[in-house]
């Protein structure tokens, strides 16, 4: 028992010396007080934007409102009329179908377009005839297609998705080293073994930077695409606020596509770092 | 077309190499004969660039040559295969690989045959036989150049090859390391037995391990310049022959040829 109190007293007693006083007043210095001012001055010119505009709510109103808002995020009042969690759930599906679909094609895509030169070159000039198209061009096709709004909008994802799955795919595997592929040879290696002991772990940090991306393209489209589509999400529910002309809930749905972006980014970074080697 | 001859394990003949690049076609080397013996040592000597690595990746297989043939044990080299292994210069581990599943792959491949506890067996003896079994749960790297080029070693031995190719397999490492190497090295030979073609610019390196030391001279069309006999007998101990007089002598022949006759124009 008392071996345990003098642990525990210990780095207590410890964290108050002097100089590891210094080196947390120094991260503090570093890390923290930066990114709380720029978000205070940030908060410090909307303010007074919102001072000179009327139709504009400042940070105290929107705060208020953002509140009563997320005291009850999973109301149901009907199709038209669901909490703010709904919609955010609705979004973050659409965008895990859509980028799921997109992995599950993009990633063998570009394995195989790194593998093997014609198909590289034979898919090359689609590739760079595709990926500038706006994704919300896509839609229309895929209402065509569909017959449906979902579905399109789960189709616009993918699309906007998949290219920079292909493309760092394919990337990583063109840059296995010559080395590598030498040793694969002298031992006879099978391709399936080339796959998996070579080429798969060599890929993955390149893959997984193309997963990053496609998430937060997939995010930045899925609210375009649902203004236009409707039903339930956070891009359709900024539709509606602003014929509701509720614009402390456009305010607030920005902060919560900002939030949930970096969430997700957060989230992949994490795990690209449990999967590198290095 | 039975050529199997112990005099002539592995046979380069008329053998040509030119590459084809973007900048036009480059040729490397021209008119290379040689006959090496069942497990004899030989070393390939010459300035950097001359084409050194082309000869072996040419009896390794992974190049083919443009005129001319190889043969390895009668028969005319396709390809890369088990009875040739190949130690690479710049150890070419798997860095996602231990050093056990570095060795592993190779066995698992060539005795495909054999049950896994069998192949675990063949894997610990070739690592245990570089001296590294305390080592062989870590990744490359986690352990020194010097142990990295050990698995290298352990990798290519545990194929049990007929012929071990060596590419300047000691080149980056410190002095006192390399040197270790080199006498681990001509022990596990003596043992094996096998057939050994390695790559060296270090001139001491090539008289202390190898029967005939093969001078090439300067790219571009380099080729076999001269070959030197080394009768020195075994086992050989660095620090003897350090004062030998046969040994000194043979040494000098080879700094001869290379700084004198074949001097590399400074670059
Ligand atoms: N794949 C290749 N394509 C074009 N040129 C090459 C290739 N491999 C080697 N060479 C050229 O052939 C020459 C010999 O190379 P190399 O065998 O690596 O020399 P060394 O091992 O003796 O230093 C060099 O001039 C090199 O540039
Ligand atoms: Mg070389």
């Amino acid at each position: 028992m008392t071996n345990t109190t003098v642990n525990k007293i210990m780095p207590t007693a410890k964290s108050f010396s002097l100089s590891s006083l210094n080196t947390q007043a120094y991260r503090f210095f570093r890390w923290v007080l930066p990114p709380i001012f720029g978000l205070f001055l940030l908060v410090v010119i909307w303010a007074l934007i919102s001072e000179k505009t009327p139709e504009l709510p400042g940070p105290i109103k929107t705060w208020a409102s953002a509140v009563e808002l997320f005291s009850d995020p999973f109301y149901d009042h009907g199709i038209n009329d669901k909490g703010v969690g709904w919609n955010i759930l609705a979004s973050l599906q659409r965008v895990g179908l859509g980028f799921g679909l997109a992995a599950l094609i993009g990633i063998p895509l570009g394995f195989i377009i790194g593998r093997f030169e014609f198909i590289s070159r034979m898919t090359a000039p689609v590739i760079s005839l595709l990926r500038p198209v706006s994704p919300l061009a896509w839609l229309p096709i895929g209402l065509l297609v569909f017959k449906a709004a979902n579905p399109a909008a789960i189709w616009v994802i993918f699309i906007s998705a998949v290219w920079p799955m292909i493309i760092n795919t394919a990337v990583g595997v063109g840059k296995v080293p010559q080395d590598y592929m030498n040793v694969a040879k002298v031992l006879n290696l099978s391709e399936w073994k080339i796959v998996t002991k070579i080429l798969f772990p060599f890929v993955l940090p390149y893959m997984m930077t193309g997963v990053r991306l496609s998430i937060g393209v997939a995010w930045l489209v899925i609210v375009a695409a649902e203004m236009l589509t409707g039903g339930v999400g956070i891009g359709f529910w900024v539709w509606d606020e602003w014929n509701n002309l509720n614009v402390e809930h456009i305010i607030i749905a920005i902060f919560v596509v900002g939030i949930v972006g970096l969430l997700l980014e957060l989230i992949l970074t994490q795990i690209a770092k449990r999967f590198s080697y290095e | 077309m039975e050529k199997a001859n112990a005099d002539k394990y592995v046979q380069l003949e008329h053998v040509d190499m030119t590459f084809h690049t973007k900048k036009g076609t480059f040729n490397a080397l021209k008119g290379i004969n040689l006959n090496i013996k069942e497990g004899e040592f030989i070393s390939i000597i010459g300035h950097s660039g001359c084409g050194k690595s082309t000869v072996l990746n040419l009896i390794a297989g992974l190049l083919q040559p443009s005129e001319g043939l190889l043969f390895c044990a009668g028969r005319e080299i396709a390809g890369p295969g088990p009875e040739r292994a190949v130690v690479f210069q710049n150890h070419s581990l798997l860095p996602w690989l231990t050093c056990f599943e570095n060795v592993y792959l190779a066995v698992e491949r060539v005795f495909s045959t054999e049950t896994k506890a069998q192949l675990e067996a063949r894997t610990h003896a070739a690592i245990e036989l570089v001296g590294l079994s305390h080592s062989s749960d870590k990744r490359p790297n986690e352990i020194s150049g010097g142990m990295k080029q050990r698995v290298g070693i352990a990798r290519a031995l545990a194929m049990e090859p007929k012929v071990l190719l060596l590419d300047e397999p000691f080149g980056a490492l410190d002095a006192l390391t390399r040197a270790n190497l080199q006498d681990e090295l001509m022990k596990i030979m003596a043992k094996s037995g096998c057939t050994a073609v390695m790559v060296t610019h270090d001139v001491d390196e090539a008289v202390l391990l190898s029967d005939r030391v093969v001078m090439m001279t300067n790219g571009p069309s380099a080729t076999i310049g001269e070959i030197l006999e080394v009768n020195l007998p075994r086992p050989r101990a660095r620090l003897e022959l350090a004062e030998d007089k046969e040994y000194n002598h043979l040494r000098s022949e080879v700094l001869r040829f290379l700084y004198e006759r074949h001097a590399k124009k400074s670059a």
